[in-house]
Formats: C-alpha cells, structure tokens, sequence
C-alpha cells in the first residue's frame, strides 16, 4: 500500500474524499451489546454450574438438557463466544501489524470461535434431545 | 490504519513505556489478559458440555481432571478471570454513559473491580466447596 517514492502527495491527501469504510462502528457496538447480554448470562450460568458441582453424570446431563438451563446455556454460548471472537480479534488487530501473519491468526481465531461455540453448542442440544 | 505510512518518519506519541504504573493503567491491562485468558478457557467450557453428552466415562474423565490440583487451580484462574472481566466490563459499560471518569471515581472503580472480583471467587468456592461433600 506505500505510494510509490515520487509520489508529492501527502497520506492525508491520498485518503481524503473516500470517507468511512461505513462499518467502523459496528463491532464497537455488537461488543458492548453481547457484554450487555453477557452479564445476567454469566451469573445465570455460573447459578447452573455451581448447582451442578459433585453430582454424578446422570444429573449433570439431565439438568443440562433441561429447557430452562438448554436455553440459557445456548444464549449463554452464543452471546460469550461472539463476543470472545470480536474481542480477540481486537487484540490481534492491535499487536500484530505483519500482514500474513495478522490475517493468518484473524482466520484462525474465527475457526477457533467458531468450532468451539458450535461444539458447546451440539452438547447441549444432543442432552436436551437425547439423541 | 498500519499501512497509512507516509514517506516521512513522524515521531510516536508517548507510550506505555514512560509512564509511572498506575491502577487504572494495570486494570485496563489485566482486562485484556483476563478476556485473552477466558478465550483459552472456553476450551474448558467445551471439553465439561462435551463430556457430560458424551456419557458417564467421558464425564468421569473431565471430573477427575477438573477436581485434581492442577485442575482447581486452572477453574480457580478461570472464576477469578471471569468475575474480574464481568466487574470490568461493567466499568466499562459505566464508562460508555459518560460518567465515572473523575480521578476520584476512577480509583474507586478500579480498587472496587478488583477487590470485588477477589471476595466473589472466594464466596462462590466456599458455596462450591460446601456442595462438592453434599450433592449426588
């Protein structure tokens, strides 16, 4: 992206005139929105685990599979998980400034997100069906 | 914005590494750990799912993993990241209003999230300690 060397122009002249990328604000506000969704999940979810310590498999897979706690447990991963996802990404984004190796790792964290959320998410719809 | 770079090398702004620590400082820093780490630990949380669907074997593996020493000492980590991530969040989301930004407040906040993060994961391992020994 360096302009060639005999270039006159300023970079403030270069990129004047194309505005915003017109989506700058848009992971700013899903991260404050799935903390918003985060908070009362987490404590709900932490109330679950905390009922679920030292009961055997049986329990544990009933109760998990329950709609109440299936339910919140899904909004729970989803909410987590995305916002996990933005907020790595925001990390990756600000240390890592080599171009392959910053779209390497921005591919790898929403695989990871991705993979991880879905996997949660399997476990708790299989406990809720019984399949 | 990396690849903006014009031909002239301009100075930098002042950073991290002139500055005489400060709490506020720490606790933005330790935010960023705790989500960095909390990221690692949804493998935890997807292992626990996984293995309780996958049935009793596969279930009594992850207890015994998760109630060994290294095991508590990780879930340990993990409440404590989790709790100081939700309390700095929440400043966070006091911050996004606009209020909260006065020195005095600023501390107040800061020392609130992080002594508040330490006696709630106390709290909730004694209450999970006291129902490890009674629940079946």
């Amino acid at each position: 992206m360096s302009p060639p060397p005999s270039s006159m122009r300023t970079p403030l002249s270069r990129v004047r005139g194309y505005g915003s990328a017109k989506s700058g604000t848009e992971h700013f506000i899903q991260q404050r929105l799935t903390a918003i969704a985060n908070i009362p999940l987490t404590i709900a979810a932490m109330l679950i685990v905390i009922s679920l310590i030292g009961r055997n498999h049986a329990a544990v897979a009933q109760i998990l599979g329950s709609t109440p706690v299936a339910i919140i447990m899904l909004l729970f991963i989803i909410s987590t998980f995305y916002h996990m996802k933005i907020g790595m990404q925001v990390i990756i984004e600000d240390y890592v400034h080599e171009e392959r190796a910053k779209y390497a790792l921005l591919v790898l964290n929403t695989f990871f997100a991705i993979a991880a959320g879905f996997s949660s998410i399997y476990a708790i719809l299989k406990l809720s069906f019984g399949v | 914005m990396a690849e903006a770079k014009g031909p002239a090398e301009r100075p930098l702004s002042p950073h991290l590494t002139i500055y005489r620590p400060m709490l506020t400082m720490m606790m933005s820093i330790v935010h960023r750990i705790t989500g960095a780490s909390l990221y690692v630990g949804s493998l935890l949380l997807a292992w626990w799912l996984l293995a309780a669907a996958s049935g009793p074997n596969a279930y009594a593996t992850f207890q015994s993993a998760a109630s060994s020493f290294i095991g508590r000492v990780v879930l340990f980590g993990y409440t404590w990241a989790l709790i100081h991530h939700m309390l700095g969040g929440l400043r966070h989301l006091i911050w996004d209003t606009g209020h909260g930004f006065g020195a005095a407040e600023r501390e107040w906040l800061a020392r609130a999230n992080l002594v508040g993060s330490i006696v709630l994961t106390i709290i909730l391992w004694i209450v999970g300690g006291y129902l490890m020994g009674g629940l079946r």
